[in-house]
């Protein structure tokens, strides 16, 4: 995708420096001395379908490379971590299917999605109320969490440490304030991380946390985590 | 062209306190007009002054944002301010002021139409216009506040459990007024282009700005009725226990957005439209030549009114229900039609006389702002780079960028045809004091909102208390939104300081199009007599005998003397 985005910005630039300068010869060579009338030049077929078809080609080219790299982006290749993630006003819950694990927080409390390094991780996304945004700006990546929809994305983190996420998608009065966190982790720092949550307490918050978040959304998440006829 | 012939006899009752023969004076005269100057004029007023209420509140919020803790307002308030900000200028101000202020005023004259096809339709929309902005800027009155859901009122963030106040009602109101005011302007605007052109004025010698006027009414019958109806399902959600919009129900958010953005999507061309039709005759009169490519400048319009229909679910990209690659690629392509009008403006200054008139200034800074804007708009087209830019201050950069040339083109359009309305010019001196800060403003409120947006800045954040560091950037951008600000301060004192001081003379550009061959400003009727039209510049073949355009090495328009025929 950084290449996408090289691309994109080579043409743009060369493209908008070829037509400032145009721009800029056009009205100081040929600003007004006199009262002369110069040539009412107005057509001039060849010039114009110069100007028409090399776009065109441009076009053809950043359409291809566009195609290619969505179908790279959206691919779901096969994971074997996956990550529940729940947007609400105004905060986050992550769960981990398969185990005790829960994050959970509201505003600047920070939740911290905990993922596993060089590793695709599989992200349901939901939401329980107004549209969200999930946005990790280290990812370079952003999807909305819609109501009634399940989003599904993989995300694969290159380097561990703590990275900055935020709501994108104004959902309200704490819009503004609606962070979290995602640490990445080594697997085996993942493991034991998830192994934490495995105590009598821990199962039953989650229990806990589960049912209120299932009367909070029953009528809200689908069911089933297919692919509804809005989703991909 | 001041050798005004006498009119013909039975017109000679028209020339003189015309109005008082026929109705009322002073203000019962202004509200029962059905003149579309006058129409035209209490337009562009308004307009002028719902940019300046959507500046103030910029202001406000750039002001919050120039530290990291805004405590200047709350954040329901900041919520509130930006939603109106956006609703205002977008729905309030630039349509409006594009399609019912100028083109209001222009449209018939360079046809050489009396009046508008419906003139009582006219008044109308004017009145449902302020009507709609009086109920829409209302919401700040009302318990709660105004609306406070952004200008876009996603579903379900604006039903009536998140947002239960009177204001957004309001805005909902004011919304479907201002509607059916557009939808009443493009009926009476196609009619009257394609009814009431005088003799000769074929499709293809109508002026560009007349041109982008029937494209974009005809966008508009297209695109207006969607939101409309969007409108009503969304009230009928809030108030009348459907769910059309909620899940609960069985409805569907997302389809909120669909019906939003296909409106919106033209909308966003409904807007530009008109303002390159402006800018391409002003370029044209100021480099006095022909508009290079007049007929590829007219397909270009064409093909971008119908590339818009295609392209709304790019703004939904990251909703991750429309990937369609169909989108990326009809997204993509308006920048070939767009680049083709770049391209023959840059032509029609070439090997011209360009004169730096204050519109003509304008002008310019539009063409390079647009080219910003339209550039950074080809990013987004690419769902990739739409993924971690969507929502980010990258977004409000281009499309600021894009509205901010509007403006310039704007004023361009107020210099330019101001002096035909009012028959008075504006101080040049002011105007060129005024175009250095609107242009550089312009430049240095935008660029470094590009950066914040790829640095991760959200979009509709009232503080950034967790990155500090994004400060600077954002006073930048502050000090440029002052420097905006300033020049429609400078814009105002010119009017006040130029009052009645420059007489204007019926054609002080050596202009192309009919409303230079009238006095400044139109008599009741518009015109005592028109040229013979020949070609999609009567005025300037009547002035300059022997310059027709010409094509590539040949003459395409025979060059023959052109009379003057008596209207009756």
């Amino acid at each position: 995708m950084f290449h996408l985005w090289q691309g994109f910005s080579i043409g743009a630039v060369i493209i908008g420096a070829l037509v400032i300068v145009l721009v800029l010869y056009a009205v100081l060579r040929f600003r007004r001395k006199g009262d002369n009338i110069p040539k009412q030049s107005q057509y001039h077929i060849p010039l114009e379908l110069f100007y028409t078809v090399v776009p065109i080609l441009i076009i053809f080219g950043l359409f291809a490379a566009t195609l290619v790299v969505e179908n790279k982006e959206t691919a779901n290749p096969k994971t074997n971590v996956t990550i529940d993630v729940n947007a609400f006003q105004w905060g986050w819950k992550f769960t981990y299917p398969g185990s005790n694990a829960l994050v959970y927080g509201q505003t600047t409390q920070n939740p911290e999605m905990v993922m596993p390094v060089n590793t695709n991780v599989h992200i349901n996304l939901t939401s329980s109320d107004v549209i969200h945004g999930f946005y990790v700006h280290a990812f370079n990546f952003s999807r909305y969490a819609l109501p009634g929809v399940l989003n599904q994305f993989t995300i694969r983190a290159q380097s561990t440490g703590t990275y900055f996420g935020q709501c994108t998608q104004l959902c309200g009065l704490y819009h503004s304030l609606m962070w979290f966190r995602v640490k990445v982790v080594s697997p085996s720092a993942y493991s034991a991380w998830l192994t934490t949550f495995n105590n009598p307490a821990a199962a039953a918050a989650v229990k806990a946390a589960n049912k209120t978040t299932a009367q909070q959304t029953s009528s809200v998440v689908p069911s089933k985590p297919a692919t509804t006829k809005y989703g991909r | 062209m001041t050798d005004v012939l006498d009119p013909p006899v039975h017109v000679e009752f028209h020339d003189d306190g015309h109005d008082e023969h026929h109705g009322p004076s002073g203000i019962l005269k202004w509200i029962t007009t059905t003149d579309h100057k006058v129409i035209g004029l209490s337009y562009t007023v308004t307009a002028v002054i719902m940019l300046v209420i959507g500046g103030v509140f910029a202001e406000i919020i750039r002001a919050q944002l120039a530290t990291p803790n805004g405590t200047l307002v709350s954040l329901a308030q900041y919520n509130e301010l930006f939603t109106m900000h956006g609703s205002v200028m977008i729905y309030l101000f630039a349509g409006p002021f594009a399609f019912g202020a100028l083109a209001n005023i222009i449209v018939p004259i360079q046809i050489g139409a009396p009046d508008m096809a419906f003139p009582r339709l006219n008044a109308l929309s004017y009145w449902l216009y302020l009507t709609g902005a009086i109920t829409m800027l209302s919401g700040f009155f009302v318990a709660g506040g105004a609306a406070n859901f952004g200008w876009v009122a996603y579903a379900p963030l604006s039903n009536s459990v998140n947002t239960p106040g009177a204001g957004a009602d309001l805005w909902i109101g004011g919304l479907l007024l201002t509607g059916f005011s557009a939808i009443f302007t493009g009926v009476n605007l196609c009619a009257t282009i394609f009814y009431l052109r005088a003799p000769g004025m074929t499709m293809f010698r109508m002026p560009i700005f007349t041109w982008n006027m029937l494209v974009t009414s005809i966008l508009i019958l297209l695109a207006f009725p969607v939101l409309t109806a969007g409108l009503v399902m969304l009230y009928c959600d809030r108030h009348f226990g459907t769910h059309i919009f909620s899940v609960a129900g069985g409805g569907v958010p997302v389809l909120w957005q669909h019906l939003f953005w296909f409106w919106g999507h033209p909308e966003v061309y409904i807007l530009a439209l008109p303002f390159f039709g402006m800018v391409t005759e002003i370029i044209a009169v100021f480099s006095r030549k022909p508009v290079f490519g007049y007929k590829g400048m007219v397909f270009a319009t064409l093909s971008i009114a119908a590339l818009s229909l295609g392209v709304w679910a790019h703004h939904m990209y990251t909703t991750g229900v429309v990937l369609l690659p169909f989108f990326a690629f009809m997204s993509l392509m308006i920048a070939v039609p767009t680049g083709i009008k770049i391209f023959n403006w840059i032509a029609t200054m070439w090997r011209g006389e360009v004169w730096f008139s204050t519109a003509m200034l304008m002008a310019i800074g539009f063409l390079v702002t647009f080219l910003v804007g339209g550039l950074t708009g080809i990013y987004l087209a690419s769902p990739p780079l739409d993924f971690f830019t969507h929502d980010t201050y990258f977004v409000v950069a281009h499309f600021h960028s894009v509205v901010m040339a509007l403006v310039l083109a704007g004023m361009a359009g107020l210099y330019y045809w101001g002096p035909k309305i009012t028959g008075y010019l504006l101080n040049e001196r002011i105007g060129k004091f005024q175009f250095w800060f609107l242009f550089l403003g312009s430049q240095v409120f935008t660029f470094p909102l590009y950066i914040l947006g790829l640095e991760g800045m959200p979009r509709r954040v009232a503080l950034y208390s967790h990155d500090p560091q994004w400060k600077m950037l954002n006073d930048i951008s502050t000090l440029g939104a002052i420097l905006i600000g300033v020049s429609t301060i400078l814009f105002v004192v010119n009017i006040i300081y130029s009052w009645k001081k420059y007489p204007a003379g019926d054609n002080p550009w050596d202009g192309h199009t009919l409303e230079w061959f009238t006095t400044s400003p139109p008599p009741h009727h518009n015109f005592y007599r028109l040229p013979q039209i020949r070609s999609e510049r009567p005025t300037w073949d009547y002035n300059h005998p022997g310059h027709q355009a010409v094509g590539h090495g040949k003459q395409i328009e025979p060059a023959q003397p052109v009379e003057e025929v008596p209207v009756s």
